[in-house]
């Protein structure tokens, strides 16, 4: 069984595996740009695991921000994660001790594919997230330490490999699109998500679409929240 | 002191990132019930937010200056087409980076 949930896990993580290691080399080669050894690569990408935390941290550290200012970016940045934990409260459940590094590596790519997946019964649902959680962590190490080591020195053309992360997002929307009757949740973030973009502009849309999608949802709950016969006695 | 800063600057990042990850988990814990209202939010919200992390990917995509998204559009076409045809996730991901790869290095090369 051990054996079986690795091999998912294995097989499910590789696409990300490909968009890691460009995106953790990018960050490698940005770091080091600023002056900052290899060591910092595996200090930050060991403990803060986060791809666009980390790329704006750079900027946090070489311009010398507040450690306020630096907090209170870093938590904008990254308050899209408090919306993952939400939808995985179930699926976490019980999974005991590994829960908190499960929870410590929620990444926009390991949440795709835990909120998405369907386990077979032959498959161990604690097993499968620790070694999804902990392979793709470890791609992510691997790719920010052969940045800053090795990126200066190989004129490999990777231009577009970062591409990969793009494409699985797209093949999980187009799998989730195929097998769900109910389109509007799709509809409404790509929607909402545009539209913000073109409001609020790259820097700083992320926030309010978040907040847009939830209270879109919310409106159209009656519509979606079909109950399920286990949650459907109560209120 | 400036790798003193740098450090601390890291410790803060570290923690507060760990704090919008943890918080939902605390806010929430096992043993006690999960508001409905929250249980139906985390049953709509994936679809709502690949959506999102879809669109995300493209922020940086300009539709005015050349090459105008065109190789972002057509390696998305690509990924999304061979996905329903096969249903293959690994097709469907490294084809589409080597489409966009190829489009990018070479077709639409500035």
């Amino acid at each position: 069984m051990t054996k079986k949930s690795f091999r998912r896990a294995f097989r499910d993580s590789l696409p990300i595996m490909a968009g890691y290691l460009a995106l953790g080399i990018g960050y490698g080669v940005l770091l080091q740009s600023k002056g900052y050894s290899f060591w910092w690569a595996i200090l930050m990408s060991v403990t803060m695991f986060a791809g666009s935390g980390q790329y704006a941290g750079v900027d946090f550290m070489a311009s010398g921000a507040s450690l306020l200012t630096t907090a209170f970016m870093t938590l904008i940045i990254n308050c899209r994660h408090f919306f993952y934990g939400v939808s995985l409260l179930e699926k976490y459940r019980g999974t005991g001790l590994v829960k908190p590094y499960l929870i410590f590596g929620l990444t926009d790519e390991t949440y795709s594919i835990t909120a998405t997946t369907k386990l077979e019964d032959d498959i161990n649902p604690k097993k499968y997230y620790f070694f999804l959680t902990a392979l793709n962590h470890s791609y992510w190490i691997t790719g920010c330490v052969l940045g800053a080591v090795l990126g200066m020195f190989l004129p490999f053309p990777s231009t577009g490999i970062d591409f990969a992360m793009t494409a699985l997002f797209i093949v999980i929307m187009t799998e989730q699109w195929l097998s769900s009757k109910q389109h509007l949740p799709a509809v409404l973030g790509v929607a909402t998500t545009l539209i913000c973009l073109v409001v609020f502009g790259a820097q700083y849309f992320i926030v309010p679409a978040l907040f847009l999608i939830a209270a879109e949802l919310m409106i159209f709950r009656k519509k979606l929240d079909i109950p399920e016969s286990e949650v459907a006695e109560d209120d | 002191m400036t790798d003193v800063h740098a450090l601390l600057q890291v410790g803060v990042m570290a923690v507060v990132i760990a704090f919008t990850r943890f918080l939902p988990f605390l806010a929430f814990p096992e043993g006690r019930k999960t508001p409905r209202v929250i249980t139906y939010l985390g049953k709509v919200l994936p679809y709502a937010i690949i959506g999102m992390l879809v669109v995300y990917c493209f922020k940086g995509v300009s539709v005015l200056s050349y090459p105008y998204g065109l190789p972002e559009l057509a390696a998305a076409v690509f990924v999304a087409g061979t996905y329903v045809w096969l249903r293959n996730t690994l097709v469907s991901v490294f084809g589409g980076v080597a489409v966009y790869m190829i489009l990018v290095q070479l077709v639409f090369a500035t």
